[in-house]
């Protein structure tokens, strides 16, 4: 079996794995990784999303085969500790958005993602790029929420 | 938003939730008496102390109130039904009574309470109540209180059930009276140790204080406290006017883990040697494995360790889940056809019509008849988390780890699959990424135990999403047939026929002999029967009222049988038959009303059979502006529901503008946007956390959205279609209301305990269709909206049951490459 090296939240990994297994079961059944979560394995409901070189993406959907040695893998495992939370992780809890959990890590990812990329063209998260941007499922329903934590950890973001 | 009503007790208005616990305030005991609940003193009750290293109490459970409104004369009025009087929830409660005495709290020497409940976490957040019930009673902080799920306990016969958003009340208080003789336990230490009277001392924050100054830690006192022998005590509990915690809005007690990714869920456990395990399905429901015609080829393809043919289809363990969805894409299966092979959506709607049972109110002469037939599609439980578990089976025991909301039936039935004692089977509860009732079967656990007794190994089991669609669990079917008697001014009477697939109750109430009954031959429906009629509760005034259920394609299985497999796969999804029910309710009212030339609110209010009823209609009226000037294609509706002991109404805006309906999403299905709802309820007495209520009351009305707009399954030809979220279009950001007001009135002293678990559902639903129906001018009798509008989506293939994952996902972020999404309905 091939060796595939690259990094997962700061730490160079090396796994001995076929070409063709997606990064998210690299991630989870292969390196223990599991704050990505699986809720569909096509890239449709999002609850993988993490980021790589700071731009989210959905490891169900990636083979490992096109992961590169310095490319760098975050989740959200390493987006804030809990005792140095990422705003957005903040904003969650103050929000008090999650109810199951189980779509809320790639929601958080999701969710910095967009802020940094309307950030970057310097104006502010709307309602449309939440309606056309955060594709996440959420089958509790915690959208309403979720609308106002991005727009809460987006000022945040701001101000860090 | 959360609007607090003006006349809100001050315990729920607090705005900043985890706000420290301050005094007592004087407006407590004031509002108490404003809303005319009973000041209650201190409430008594027996529970016991039993042996052990430290404290640990235990206690009983004390019944509900029954809640009795006063009837309204407006209107015709109707004839008392079953639910007014006694409904699910009582059901439920009385079942709980005999056993309940098994519920304990335990003090440790680190200062920490623990307690596994006998209910399963599944997002509802009946984890954090449960911790806050102890917290207040024993005057400890909520972060030393960890709450953790029992093991399946089948001495427990009826009370390891979460369902029927009952589980609070169940629970308020025996966790409470426990909590209290644990106290007690633990001031009878302390006024030992420091040779004072135990009234002299008081409890605050993890800590005992005497008026000597002296302080002692409730850790510290925890084994001194314990109990050599069991004994017999009485528990006082502390006033309802002394909380500071519950009633309090309070934040989730898992939160933290949940952001940073710690929270685990059953695949996300630390057991190497469970692998990754999938099942490669049948094309058609419930069809079966005639012959495997390349096992041994798949088993070695990379990875892939075993290949075994179970009940549910062939089984592949392998290194990682993508490996056993490569190992599922090369099998060579032959198939038998499933049990309803051949059915399609047409078809069963057919049946479910000429089911339906005559009327037998007669008509009155000289007066009109007014008739609808509604039809609501199939849909899917669809936790985002699919079915899954871990099981190790060894030849004369196992263990099992699954999401189960009825753990003893889990145990059970795993056992008659294996062969095995009940006492040979250990099933451990994990909390679970969803329910919505799928977790009321155990699919998962069972492919899982019977997958590692075949291959002689542990296995990591899950359910692909495809799956859960095509072979999983929801509300099947339905029909509903509205009919009237009108003389052009006043109801005279009403009927409603109400037809339904099967509704699977095989996984009973909690017990494994009860889950044996409810799969007897024709048993079945007698369930559905009681089911539907301690729910069913029409909230008008028309005359003589009838509701009837009849359901088609019941199960056949010998009794004892622990899947039923010979029809659809079908079970109790969010609140049961009721959103349909009412939604077919609410419409036939807003048709009605436009008949008899009505104002839909007024006819509302002025039928409305009770006072509770007629104030939620009123209060949502108000808050949601009824009857404002709306653009043309811009409508209002209202949906009216009582359950779980309160009474809800829901009043959404719902824009159908074609510039709204044809907005562009990539891959998204648009359609009408929902852009304000106001939901109103009573509360009954015993709110524990109103922020976990107002949580599951926003993500009910998501529900609602979806279920009139766009959430269901197509059959056909005896398979579902729907492989993928973007398919099943559950509700997503672009068809979420902006503004969400959620108004909780006062508590209702008539109503002991409630529950929010499901409650949001209905009455949005209707209110959306009859929204929806007042914007076109055309009601829908076809729900959801779009589901005879196409099918939006390329449907994926069955052999394989289960796509491939992409292969693109760095260039395409967030739409999928293939989204579709051309319908807007």
């Amino acid at each position: 079996m091939p060796e595939r090296s690259f990094i997962v939240n700061g730490r160079q990994v090396t796994v001995d794995i076929d070409d063709d297994v997606r990064m998210l079961w690299v991630l989870r059944d292969v390196l223990g990784v599991t704050g990505p979560k699986y809720g569909c394995g096509i890239n449709v409901c999002k609850a993988c999303t993490s980021h790589i070189n700071g731009r989210a993406f959905n490891p169900c959907s990636v083979p490992v085969s096109k992961i590169k040695p310095d490319d760098e893998i975050t989740t959200i495992e390493g987006l804030g500790q809990p005792d140095n939370l990422h705003p957005m992780q903040k904003a969650w809890l103050e929000h008090d958005v999650a109810q199951c959990g189980y779509c809320q890590p790639g929601q958080i990812m999701a969710a910095v993602d967009l802020v940094k990329k309307v950030h970057a063209e310097g104006r502010e998260v709307t309602d449309a790029d939440i309606d056309t941007q955060m594709r996440n499922v959420c089958r509790c329903g915690t959208y309403y929420r979720i609308r106002q934590a991005i727009k809460d950890g987006a000022k945040q973001m701001q101000g860090s | 938003m959360t609007r607090k009503d003006e006349a809100m007790t001050s315990r729920r208005s607090t705005p900043e939730p985890n706000a420290s616990p301050s005094a007592p305030s004087a407006d407590t005991a004031a509002d108490a008496e404003q809303i005319g609940a009973p000041v209650t003193g201190r409430r008594r009750f027996l529970g016991y102390l039993l042996a052990g290293s430290t404290v640990v109490a235990a206690a009983p459970l004390v019944g509900s109130v029954l809640d009795q409104s006063k009837a309204l004369a407006g209107g015709v009025p109707s004839n008392p039904q079953t639910s007014d009087n006694y409904d699910l929830s009582d059901a439920i409660y009385d079942a709980a009574k005999p056993t309940s005495d098994l519920i304990t709290v335990q003090v440790h020497p680190d200062g920490t309470v623990s307690h596994e409940m006998v209910r399963t976490e599944v997002g509802q957040g009946v984890q954090t109540a449960i911790a806050m019930l102890i917290a207040e009673e024993m005057d400890v902080p909520l972060e030393k209180v960890r709450v953790t799920h029992a093991d399946a306990r089948p001495e427990l016969v009826w009370n390891q059930l979460t369902g029927g958003s009952t589980s609070i009340g169940s629970q308020y208080y025996p966790v409470r009276v426990a909590a209290a003789i644990a106290k007690g336990a633990l001031l009878e230490a302390a006024a030992h140790k420091l040779d004072l009277a135990a009234s002299e001392l008081t409890g605050q924050s993890g800590k005992i204080l005497a008026p000597t100054g002296q302080v002692l830690s409730y850790g510290e006192l925890a084994e001194e406290a314990a109990t050599l022998q069991n004994k017999t005590v009485q528990a006082v509990l502390k006033p309802e006017s002394e909380f500071k915690i519950i009633g309090k809005p309070t934040r989730r007690v898992d939160a933290l883990d949940i952001v940073t990714g710690r929270k685990q869920f059953v695949t996300d456990f630390d057991m190497p040697d469970a692998l990754p395990t999938m099942v490669c399905r049948p094309p058609t429901i419930n069809g079966t494995v005639k012959s495997v015609n390349n096992a041994e080829d798949v088993q070695r393809m990379p990875g892939v360790t075993h290949v075994e043919t179970i009940t549910t289809g062939v089984a592949v363990r392998a290194r990682t889940f993508g490996q056993c969805i490569d190992a599922i894409h090369a099998l060579d299966v032959t198939w038998n056809p499933g049990p309803v092979a051949g059915t399609s959506d047409a078809s069963i709607e057919k049946e479910l019509k000429d089911a339906a049972p005559p009327w037998v109110l007669p008509a009155i002469p000289g007066t009109k008849t007014f008739e609808k037939e509604y039809t609501f599609a199939f849909t899917n439980n669809a936790p985002l988390e699919p079915a899954t578990a871990i099981a190790d089976v060894k030849e004369d025991s196992a263990e099992i780890w699954g999401a189960a909301k009825l753990p003893i039936t889990a145990q059970a039935d795993a056992a008659k699959l294996l062969g095995l004692p009940i006492s040979a089977v250990k099933f451990h509860v994990v909390g679970s990424g969803g329910s919505f009732g799928r977790r009321l079967f155990n699919d998962g656990p069972l492919d899982a135990a019977e997958a590692s007794q075949k291959m002689g190994a542990p296995v990591r089991m899950m359910w692909h999403r495809a799956d859960e669609y095509r072979q999983g669990r929801g509300r099947p079917m339905q029909v509903s047939k509205i009919r009237a008697h009108h003389n052009g001014k006043d109801v005279l009477s009403l009927e409603n026929r109400f037809m339904s697939v099967f509704t699977d109750w095989g996984h009973g109430f909690g017990d494994a002999a009860a889950a044996m009954y409810t799969r007897l031959p024709g048993a079945e429906l007698a369930v559905s029967e009681v089911i539907f009629e301690l729910t069913a509760v029409w909230p008008y005034n028309m005359g003589p009222t009838k509701q009837l259920l009849m359901e088609t394609r019941q199960a056949t299985e010998q009794p004892g049988a622990p899947r039923t497999r010979s029809t659809f796969n079908t079970g109790a999804m969010r609140q049961v038959y009721n959103p349909n029910v009412v939604a077919a309710q609410e419409l036939f009212v807003d048709e009605l009303a436009n008949e008899l030339d009505r104002d839909r609110y007024e006819f509302r209010r002025d039928l409305a059979k009770n006072e509770k009823f007629r104030k939620v209609i009123e209060k949502v009226a108000e808050a949601g502006n009824w009857g404002r000037s709306l653009p043309k294609g811009v409508a209002q509706g209202i949906g009216v529901h009582e359950e779980y002991k309160q009474y809800s109404a829901c009043l959404v805006e719902v824009d159908c503008r074609p510039e709204t309906v044809n907005r562009k999403v990539p891959g998204a299905t648009t359609g009408p946007r929902v852009t304000r709802a106001v939901f109103v309820t009573t509360v009954a007495r015993h709110l524990v956390n109103p922020l976990g209520a107002e949580a599951q009351l926003q993500g009910g009305i998501m529900d609602g959205i979806s279920l009139a707009q766009t959430n269901s399954l197509h059959l056909r030809d005896g398979a579902f279609l729907e492989g993928s979220y973007d398919d099943f279009r559950y509700t997503r950001q672009w068809n979420v209301p902006l503004d969400v007001e959620v108004i909780l009135l006062p508590e209702d002293p008539a109503a002991e305990v409630g529950g929010f678990g499901e409650v949001g559902v209905a009455p949005t639903f209707a209110a959306v269709a009859c929204a929806i129906g007042a914007a076109r001018g055309t009601y829908p009798d076809y729900l959801p909206i779009s589901h005879n509008a196409g099918i939006p989506f390329e449907v994926k293939p069955h052999v394989p049951p289960i796509p491939q994952s992409p292969t693109n996902g760095l260039e395409h972020y967030p739409a999928p490459a293939k989204a579709k999404g051309t319908l807007h309905p």
